[in-house]
């Protein structure tokens, strides 16, 4: 049973728009459509004359209907606008690469200028290698705090007045209900503006703030526009999805009640003893930001560093966990420095005071070098073989030199093995402070390693330690 | 009764649950021999909906249908009109229809 259209034009309605309940005719409809954007961007000021505007175009349906309407009513109502395009891609193969296809096609088709940026040169990442790194939860933080200063630095490359956004009713709604279900007040605040943008950045603007996704599509059908229609692959986990599902039930219920939020988020007031963050500049890069550090700058050294989820949660727990990252990398320096040690002490089977000439053979790194050189000019002491012995003035004095080294007062014969002990230990521990020391060993390293090839292989495996005479590193 | 022919079409990545073809003619046998224990006589889009999800949809139910319905999110188009001006689910089928399901829980 066909239904005449509310306005009485006398044609038959082709749709109930889901904000009025009024049944329209086609061309009633895009008249309405038109209009009321019209009236959101007069009322707001988003505009003025002779403005540069970059419109962020994905190729989705709200950014093809945006700049088809803004290029429509720019003739219609004389903005005396300069209109052009401005395209981020992220590196999310089978989305992202497909729909920079349609914006293409979109700048042949209202003849704007095109601009494409991608992350991949801005920040040296793709979407795909975040993921990677990351997993797939928290990645639309990722990807949406990166898009941002996309857009303002793409937007600065054009010169432009303000870049315009395709935001639209629905996805204000779900923000605001995004922002009341985690809390998030300072963001309550901001995301149901018009206009977002502070002292010395590019402002961004919504025309179709008050636009039902409904009637985007409806108007997209109708004027048989085309655009790309694929869920973002990494979307099935974000947690707006909650958020969508709950506003389109309600939708069904009572269309009117995503005007309704949004009225709510625009009117809601914070109290006065409630703390906001104020807007600065990241002591990095420059770009705006309400912390010491903008987000990006953040999410960038964890994805740099290995740690993925510096970033996400409190900007408190960022501070904390590099701070445990540096630690972390410290601790592990010198223990690995203490296991090469014991590594070596072990296969050096030290029995009597005896040290295995053989394993000297391989030459390790310096520091290996130095507590051998340490070990045995102590130990074999008048206690391994004749050939030694003979050379005892030069590896005395070299003793000694070591022993004022490292304070030690010189021991007795027959107490080598408790030395060797001792010497170990102050070794380890000197180790990484005195990696300079290295340098002043060198020239003694040189005069014992010649030492050492002349000689027999003493070591008949008399310890029982075959295995250890192979030192593997 | 003769068979009901109708044409189903799909928009706005609907057509991905339906092996990506956009356009379709399908003939609907009469409604008592497919569903013996209904009440009316005529197609309507409530069976439409069975219809297709027991013969078309090749992969994730829920993403397509909600209880007796459409999930909310996909548009319903009855020879280009929106199906609220037709009673939605209730609305008969007629020979030659197009029902068109427009998806619009994507990107934009």
């Amino acid at each position: 049973m066909p239904v005449p259209c509310r306005t009485g034009c006398g044609k038959n309605a082709m749709l109930k728009r889901p904000k009025t309940g009024d049944a329209l005719c086609k061309e009633c409809f895009f008249w309405a459509f038109e209009t009321e954007i019209h009236f959101t961007i007069t009322k707001g000021e988003l505009f003025k004359k002779g403005d540069s505007v970059a419109v962020a175009a994905s190729g989705g349906k709200d950014s093809t209907v945006l700049a088809h309407v803004l290029k429509t009513l720019n003739e219609r109502y004389n903005y005396g606008l300069n209109l052009m395009l401005l395209s981020i891609d992220e590196g999310i193969t089978g989305y992202r690469d497909d729909s920079l296809e349609t914006v293409k096609q979109n700048r042949d088709d209202y003849e704007m200028a095109l601009k494409i940026l991608s992350y991949k040169e801005l920040y040296g990442w793709t979407m795909d290698e975040i993921v990677a790194q990351i997993g797939r939860k928290n990645n639309c933080t990722f990807c949406g705090v990166f898009r941002r200063q996309a857009l303002d630095r793409g937007a600065a490359m054009l010169n432009v007045k303000c870049i315009a956004t395709g935001h639209n009713a629905d996805d204000i709604a779900e923000t605001v209900l995004m922002n009341v279900l985690r809390g998030d007040i300072a963001r309550l605040k901001r995301c149901t503006a018009i206009s977002t943008g502070s002292e010395g950045t590019i402002p961004r603007v919504k025309p179709l703030k008050y636009t039902y996704e409904k009637e985007i599509v409806m108007y997209a059908h109708y004027k048989k526009l085309v655009y790309f229609s694929t869920e973002c692959v990494f979307a099935p986990n974000a947690y707006r999805g909650h958020a969508r599902a709950l506003l389109k039930d309600m939708e069904k219920i009572r269309p009117t009640c995503i005007m309704d939020i949004i009225y709510s988020g625009e009117t809601m007031e914070v109290k006065e003893a409630v703390s906001l963050p104020s807007q600065r500049v990241c002591i990095r890069c420059n770009f705006v930001s309400s912390q010491e550090v903008c987000k990006a700058c953040v999410l960038l050294e964890g994805l740099n560093k290995g740690l993925p989820k510096l970033g996400i949660g409190k900007s408190s727990k960022a501070k904390r966990m590099l701070e445990e990252y540096n630690a972390k990398q410290h601790k592990s320096l010198e223990e690995a420095i203490k296991d090469i040690n014991e590594e070596y002490e072990k296969n050096n089977c030290i029995s009597k005071g005896k040290v295995c000439r053989s394993s000297c053979k391989s030459k390790q790194t310096a520091q290996i070098n130095k507590t051998h050189k340490t070990t045995s000019e102590t130990c074999c002491n008048g206690q391994s073989d004749e050939k030694l012995n003979t050379d005892n003035d030069i590896t005395n004095s070299k003793v000694k030199v070591l022993l004022k080294e490292y304070g030690l007062s010189e021991p007795a014969q027959d107490d080598s093995s408790n030395l060797i002990a001792v010497k170990i230990d102050h070794s380890n521990t000197e180790k990484v402070g005195n990696a300079t020391n290295d340098d002043d060993f060198e020239v003694d390293s040189h005069n014992t390693d010649e030492q050492i090839v002349d000689e027999d292989d003493t070591c008949g495996g008399a310890c029982g330690k075959i295995d250890s005479l192979h030192i593997s590193f | 009764m003769e068979p009901l022919k109708i044409h189903i079409q799909f928009g706005g990545g609907a057509e991905l649950l339906f092996d990506k073809i956009k356009r379709r003619e399908v003939e609907l046998p009469a409604l008592k021999k497919y569903y013996p224990d209904c009440k009316h006589e005529k197609w309507l889009i409530k069976d439409l909906l069975v219809w297709i999800k027991d013969n078309l949809l090749k992969e994730r139910p829920e993403l397509f249908l909600q209880g007796d319905s459409v999930r909310p999110g996909i548009l319903v188009l009855i020879n280009d009109a929106d199906w609220e001006l037709y009673g939605e689910l209730d609305y008969e089928l007629q020979q030659n229809d197009t029902i068109m399901f427009i998806s619009t829980l994507h990107g934009g």
